[in-house]
């Protein structure tokens, strides 16, 4: 299959205006008549559901989560990015494409990031009205700050608890369609497949984690807004329930999977204690503002950090990058903290961390200004560690935070599945090799508030709706095959418990696919993933039976896609044979070991299609044009 | 390890929402203090899957204090002994060696045990969805700036809207009431502007289905406010009162 992005031609202000007019449009009348599913309710799944059925569409919302409102979306912390100049400092659209493309690292597609600059002053507008309790100042404006080493201010925040208030905005909003009828709620469903049916997207089946049922939903669109997948990595700062499952299905009917291994690692963590840590906690970028990364320059220094001399630390961050200091992009930030550890420079019981200092912060600012600042973050990390950042620096490591792959999607949100769409985290549209900070929320809400709701009607425009029912012998086929699949995992019996397998696979992934990917630690991996899920259907125990609330049950299956997942990620890492944004070979860097590109070679998306099981996937390239920006190497120095 | 803690678990477990329910005693050895308390859980339930027994449900998700998900009855409080914080950033070092931790559902009339520690929490969404919200469809909103709302009211409506609707006051509350989830989402619409052409409507119509739901009375013992886990002050409950009479009292006339 040819690869066409259908962005529009054109110039660049004028592809989505043109685009808008150009698309069909549903008569209102009629739309009652299309079925639309909708699987996920975070930022993107919740805010497509209620445009869509304020729209007029029959809308049937799905969540794995006892209640809509707790989609992961809601730990986001820090912000939204909006290019509204609210603060008359020069930030313009063409400013916050600009620095999107940029941070991507030249792997994104112009049009879409446009498009997404464009849209970001409306969502502000949109959550506003919602009443969604944003930051202000005392003349009653909006309150802006500056995040993520952006040199403008033009992220919007509700404390640390952006991702919350933009959530349940949506949540409301999706609330009050439920009400009216509009929209049909199944909280604690979990899509387990889908359903194409003449090769377009006809529905979905679902387990009801209460009693094991599955179901079937027929529909005329299928919208999956489910969320990235960080948790391949076992540890990351993902809540414990986010999976791959939905967007593996539907790349093994069909969909391509773009760029899997565009993965983002969060220099800020609180770092791992023991072997039975559970997740990871982000502390939030902000951090960085106003404390300084360092590791004494002994190795065998072991004393307390307050009573290492300022003579024999070393400030790696702001050593090597003058110009920038502790503020350099996330990668860049994460894969130094990583250099130091594995020199064995590492800090703490574990010595598997770097100290994040505030001393000169404290002494500069005062107490009370610190606390104004940070002082949740700081309440957070002493309540988690047990330490009083205040008096001692913080411990801090990276890790997996986000994945910028996903189903691959053209400029309309659709997969390579006719009637099948993939938004927000879950596709991988448009943060190219690295995302910025405060652009998740954004892109979430532009996809499910201002972009399904147009693009979605011109496919159904061109559709014929039909009397399919689940009694359609694909439902049967499809229904039959997850229960085979469910009756062979609960069969085996084994020894292992799916969190041991988890672990397992999450050591060879952080290990080998993790900051920096060599060839050699790649196909290492490949064979590792491989033995790992041979192990998985020979050894796993799956503890009671299908027709009952069974956790168990429900992350063997999650860990089972993962351990597909994860060999595409790194198939996708070794073929890549450049460095950018997140993904960095340590074959391909400049003599002061940054991150070198390959524009000649690699400025494409790589879109890997499913051959079967046991069958390598092939890869689909759609090639990245820059007409506006011309690419250049990121410096920070 | 060494500083290893010996634990003697009291844990409440029910087969569905039907069966009967009882606690049954486990005992760990070795948990760290470090661990959260629902890493010793997890813990737990590795054990229970290796011997073939029903490892023990539990809701979580995001493990980090905000999702609400989760929703544990610890030795007679809901989110166990620290204040402020939901059952996910509770640390083992809370405890001692040698406690005896009780482990129950969030019990109320309206939140059913669906299995073991699991609750079904859906009457929280009916609430919401009766008026929980600000009727604006996507689209059409005025220029986010347009409407100036003065920093303390925001702050307020935001104290208010911090609420992750995990149900740990109706859990403490001995009427089992839903006051202070009602009353946060009431008030944080109530300070803004943006709530206030539905004010009247919201409050009749979420009280109503509160009461429908089965939630008990509200007797201001003030259990809800100190057990929550965002520290919701009683504050929402007196405006929650405030625009109820307000409206019934105008609705009279």
């Amino acid at each position: 299959m040819n690869l066409v992005s259908k962005v529009p031609a054109g110039p660049l202000t004028e592809k989505w205006t043109n685009h808008k007019f150009s698309m069909k449009l549903v008569n209102p009348a009629n739309k009652r008549k299309y079925n639309i599913i909708v699987v996920g309710t975070g930022l993107a799944g919740a805010s497509a559901a209620a445009s869509l059925a304020e729209l007029g569409y029959n809308v049937q919302a799905f969540c794995f989560q006892d209640s809509a409102r707790r989609a992961h979306s809601i730990a986001a912390q820090g912000g939204i990015n909006a290019s509204k100049n609210y603060q008359n400092d020069g930030d313009s659209v063409y400013r916050l494409f600009y620095d999107t493309v940029k941070g991507g690292d030249y792997r994104s597609r112009e049009g879409n990031v446009y498009r997404l600059a464009e849209l970001s002053a409306n969502i502000i507008d949109q959550c506003v009205a919602q009443g969604v309790p944003f930051a202000r100042e005392y003349g009653g404006l909006l309150d802006n700050r500056s995040f993520g080493g952006a040199q403008v201010s033009r992220t919007f925040y509700a404390r640390g608890q952006t991702g919350q208030q933009l959530l349940l905005g949506a949540y409301n909003a999706l609330m009050r369609q439920v009400g009216l009828g509009q929209v049909k709620m199944y909280p604690r469903h979990e899509m387990l497949d889908l359903v194409i049916i003449d090769g377009k997207v006809r529905g979905i089946v679902t387990r009801n984690m209460i009693n094991g049922d599955l179901e079937s939903y027929v529909a005329d669109a299928v919208i999956l807004a489910t969320g990235g997948y960080g948790n391949a990595y076992y540890l990351s700062t993902n809540a414990k329930g986010c999976n791959t499952t939905a967007i593996w299905r539907a790349y093994r009917r069909g969909a391509y999977f773009a760029n899997p291994c565009f993965t983002q690692i969060h220099p800020t963590c609180i770092p791992v204690t023991g072997h039975y840590q559970s997740k990871l906690t982000l502390m939030s970028e902000s951090l960085r503002n106003d404390g300084r990364m360092w590791v004494p320059k002994d190795p065998k220094d072991k004393r307390s950090p307050v009573q290492i001399p300022e003579s024999e630390r070393d400030y790696f961050l702001e050593r090597k990058y003058p110009s920038f200091g502790n503020l350099v992009p996330r990668d860049v930030a994460s894969r130094n903290a990583k250099e130091m550890v594995d020199e064995g420079k590492g800090v703490g019981p574990t010595q598997n961390a770097v100290y994040l200092d505030f001393a000169d912060a404290l002494n500069r600012l005062g107490k009370d200004k610190i606390v104004e600042k940070y002082g949740n973050l700081f309440d957070m990390y002493k309540l988690i560690t047990a330490e009083d950042p205040y008096e001692v620096p913080m411990r801090i490591y990276p890790a997996v935070h986000y994945t910028m792959g996903g189903l691959w999607v053209d400029y309309n949100l659709m997969t390579t599945i006719p009637g099948l769409y993939s938004l927000g985290e879950c596709n991988f549209s448009d943060h190219g090799a690295n995302r910025l900070g405060a652009s998740a929320l954004m892109q979430g809400l532009a996809d499910g508030y201002f972009i399904i709701p147009y693009t979605i009607g011109d496919y159904l425009a061109q559709y014929k709706t039909d009397k399919l029912t689940t009694e359609h012998e694909e439902f049967k086929k499809v229904e039959k095959e997850i229960k085979e699949n469910i009756d062979r995992m609960l069969s085996i019996k084994g020894t292992k418990t799916v969190d041991e397998i988890h672990r397992d696979l999450g050591t060879v992934m952080w290990d080998y696919v993790g900051m920096s990917r060599n060839a050699g630690g790649l196909k290492k991996a490949i064979n590792r993933i491989k033995e790992i899920r041979e192990d998985f259907w020979k050894n796993v125990i799956v503890s009671g039976i299908n027709e009952e609330l069974n956790q168990s049950l429900e992350k063997a299956g999650r860990l089972s896609d993962f351990l597909e997942l994860s060999e595409l990620i790194a198939e996708d890492a070794l073929h890549r044979e450049e460095s950018c944004g997140g993904h960095f070979r340590e074959e391909h860097q400049t003599e002061e070991n940054e991150a070198k590109r390959d524009d000649d070679n690699f400025a494409y998306v790589a879109a890997w299609e499913y051959k079967g099981a046991d069958r390598k996937a092939e890869l689909h390239k759609e090639e990245l044009k820059f007409e506006f920006v011309q690419p250049s190497q990121r410096s920070y120095k | 390890m060494g500083n290893g803690m010996n634990l003697h678990l009291k844990i409440w477990r029910q087969k569905d929402r039907n069966a009967k329910g009882k606690l049954v005693s486990y005992e760990l050895q070795d948990i760290s203090p470090d661990m959260s308390f629902l890493e010793m859980m997890d813990v737990l339930n590795e054990i229970l899957i290796k011997k073939g027994e029903d490892p023990v449900a539990f809701d979580h998700d995001c493990r980090e204090g905000i999702c609400g998900c989760c929703s544990l009855f610890i030795n007679g409080r809901p989110h166990g002994p620290q204040e402020g914080i939901a059952t996910c950033q509770l640390h083992m070092r809370k405890f001692k060696d040698g406690d005896t931790i009780y482990v129950e559902p969030f019990r109320a009339k309206a939140f059913p045990v669906i299995k073991d520690l699991i609750v079904d929490r859906s009457a929280f969404d009916r609430i919401v969805m009766a008026g929980g919200f600000v009727s604006v469809n996507t689209g059409g909103a005025p220029d986010a700036n347009s409407v100036l709302i003065p920093k303390n009211e925001q702050e307020w409506a935001m104290d208010a809207a911090q609420c992750i609707g995990c149900g740990a006051c109706v859990a403490a509350c001995k009427n089992a009431s839903a006051m202070l989830f009602v009353g946060a989402k009431v008030s944080h619409f109530a300070r803004l502007p943006q709530g206030h052409p539905e004010r009247e409507r919201r409050v009749l119509a979420m009280v109503k289905q509160m009461q429908l739901e089965g939630f008990g009375t509200c007797t201001n013992t003030e259990a809800c406010s100190a057990e929550c886990p965002k520290q919701i002050s009683m504050d929402v409950i007196a405006q929650v009162r405030r625009e109820y009479y307000r409206t019934a009292l105008k609705k009279e006339k």
